[in-house]
């Protein structure tokens, strides 16, 4: 008997969203009409440069601003009917993180827990369950000021789940941590979402992106300009390179491989070979066994895969290094 | 109640770090000492002049004193919220289910406690200098105190989410403040004022209070001043709290 397949629940539903900042005489449209749908148990990610609107549009569907128009779902509740419904089943990460700096990071995990209701017994218990789950047992008890890049954003990731929101907003986790301190918040993010809780974060980082989401959209001055899993966006954009150094007649080479059913685009470009294809690991082998079967020499092969960059240069002519070093 | 529960919590908190940062009450009393023991000196000589309130040098100053330090103790509070501000505490705060009039109340509530504790050293280092007063008075003088401190931490706290920059807020606070003062009678009664000057005052709520506190120092309780004094003050602060709590609801860019 083959296993019903459930239909994956969508846990945000957003239509047209808009928000238009206002200072002076000028009018700013920070998020342009934006539809999207995050389905249960994913990582949804918003990548796209500073200034895009994806801080904007998280903090809608967190209920701190209030859309100018448009209307969204988020956890079942209409966000504009029901924000304080909302609220009790999202948890939110700011950018700023939000936690103060004076106390220590138990007392900050105790109090959020009882401002969601807990008692002081199962506050405490809540509190020591996200420690050791964090990882936050050597400085638990010291002040928030003293922790590392790491420990801090790992401790507000802790205050977003007191409660054990099924839905949690992150807004650049990751931002200004150190290799070593993203990547464990990498396996953070991971095992929340292998326990069963949906995570929607904003990220400038291709890497990221890449990384975490199993479904992206790339946003681009408050629009959508693409949207689905990493591979996806990728492959929709150029396919795989696989370039070939030929040793014999490249002309040859070209002619013999550029109407084969898995190169998209070919080209010589000195004595090598350019050749777009579908998927490099397997178009490799058989470009291999074509120019060895026509007698022709090979002297370097390299594949190279694009990256999340070329989708966002596909879709917004430019590059998302660029943007950001801007 | 769930306002109540709330309100405890955020007092508690700050109240938290309040006991670990002492020294905080030592600097806010600061002040007034000086002008307690520098100043008020020179009031002795002038005690006797037609004009000046009956009573005593101390007896007038020191209930002006206190309706001082409430004033310029809680106007500066909106500096800490301005770095709460910055670390995204209140944002954070606000997607929680917490009652926005909790986050104010439990703030002003740890302020007033602050200047309770910096008006009984206040009025301890006055009483060797000849400070008198009944048990009655200086209760209603502690009121009046706790009245102007929630009424004038709300205003601060309300224009620290308004501004959200130091820069704005500071010489905001620091310009409004000096003029209140003066205009309300607590360094020399505006009884020793012409009366341009006095009639000036009256339009300051501050000068209210002044009088109501130096009845009520004196013993003289049926005096219209202190409800006169009393009724503005608790008007005001039921007026600022509600206008800051709305500002913790709104939403911070």
């Amino acid at each position: 008997m083959l296993a019903e397949r459930q239909p994956p629940e969508t846990v945000i539903s957003v239509h047209q969203l808009r928000r238009v900042f206002k200072s002076g005489k000028s009018t700013v449209e920070a998020v342009a009409g934006i539809d999207l749908e995050v389905y249960g148990g994913e990582i949804f990610g918003f990548l796209g440069p500073n200034g895009a609107g994806k801080t904007t549009t998280l903090r809608m569907l967190a209920t701190l601003l209030p859309p100018t128009s448009g209307e969204a779902t988020v956890v079942g509740q209409d966000l504009r009917r029901h924000p304080a419904e909302v609220r009790r089943r999202i948890g939110y990460v700011g950018q700023r993180g939000g936690a103060d700096l004076q106390i220590s990071g138990r007392s900050e995990l105790v109090f959020e827990a009882r401002l969601y209701g807990m008692n002081p017994a199962e506050a405490r218990r809540r509190a020591a369950e996200l420690i050791d789950s964090l990882e936050l047992e050597s400085c638990a008890e010291r002040k928030i000021s003293t922790y590392s890049g790491g420990q801090r954003r790992r401790l507000d990731v802790g205050v977003g789940l007191v409660h054990r929101p099924q839905l949690l907003f992150l807004d650049e986790p990751t931002t200004g941590l150190d290799p070593q301190s993203r990547v464990r918040m990498w396996d953070e993010v991971r095992k929340l979402r292998d326990q069963g809780t949906t995570v929607f974060l904003t990220t400038h980082y291709l890497e990221e992106a890449d990384a975490l989401c199993n479904r992206l959209a790339i946003i681009d001055h408050g629009r959508i300009v693409a949207l689905g899993t990493p591979d996806e966006l990728k492959r929709a954009v150029a396919g795989d390179l696989v370039t070939v150094g030929v040793s014999g007649d490249v002309e040859e080479a070209l002619r013999l491989l550029q109407h084969q059913p898995f190169v998209r685009e070919a080209s010589i470009d000195g004595r090598e070979l350019r050749l777009y294809v579908d998927r490099g690991e397997t178009a490799t082998p058989n470009i291999l066994r074509l120019l060895d079967r026509a007698g022709l020499g090979l002297t370097t092969v390299a594949l190279s895969r694009p990256s999340l960059d070329d989708v966002f240069l596909r879709s917004t002519g430019r590059s998302l290094r660029e943007s950001d070093a801007a | 109640m769930k306002l109540a529960h709330d309100t405890w919590l955020v007092f508690q908190r700050y109240f938290g770090i309040f006991i670990h940062n002492p020294a905080w009450v030592a600097v806010g009393v600061l002040q007034p000492a000086l002008y307690l023991l520098l100043f008020a000196p020179l009031l002795k000589s002038i005690a006797s002049v037609p004009g000046f309130p009956h009573g005593g040098a101390y007896n007038v100053f020191v209930p002006g004193l206190l309706v001082q330090l409430a004033l310029f103790g809680a106007a500066g509070v909106g500096f800490s919220l301005i770095s709460e501000l910055r670390l995204g505490v209140v944002e954070r705060l606000r997607v929680t289910p917490v009652s926005r009039l909790s986050l104010l109340l439990g703030r002003a509530l740890r302020d007033v406690l602050t200047l309770f504790v910096q008006a009984v050293i206040l009025v301890l280092l006055a009483l060797p200098f000849g400070l008198s007063f009944k048990p009655l008075g200086i209760l209603i003088g502690l009121g009046l105190v706790a009245l102007i401190g929630l009424l004038v931490a709300s205003i601060s706290y309300a224009l620290a989410l308004a501004l959200k920059d130091e820069n704005s807020f500071a010489p905001i606070i620091f310009t409004a403040s000096l003029p209140l003062l003066l205009l309300s009678g607590v360094l020399l009664p505006m009884s020793l004022a012409p009366n341009w000057l006095r009639t000036i005052s009256t339009l300051n709520p501050f000068s209210h209070a002044v009088a109501a506190n130096r009845a009520v120092f004196l013993g003289h309780l049926s005096n219209a001043n202190v409800l006169q004094g009393v009724a503005i003050m608790a008007v005001l602060a039921a007026v600022a709290v509600w206008f800051a709590a709305r500002s913790f609801g709104r939403a911070i860019s």
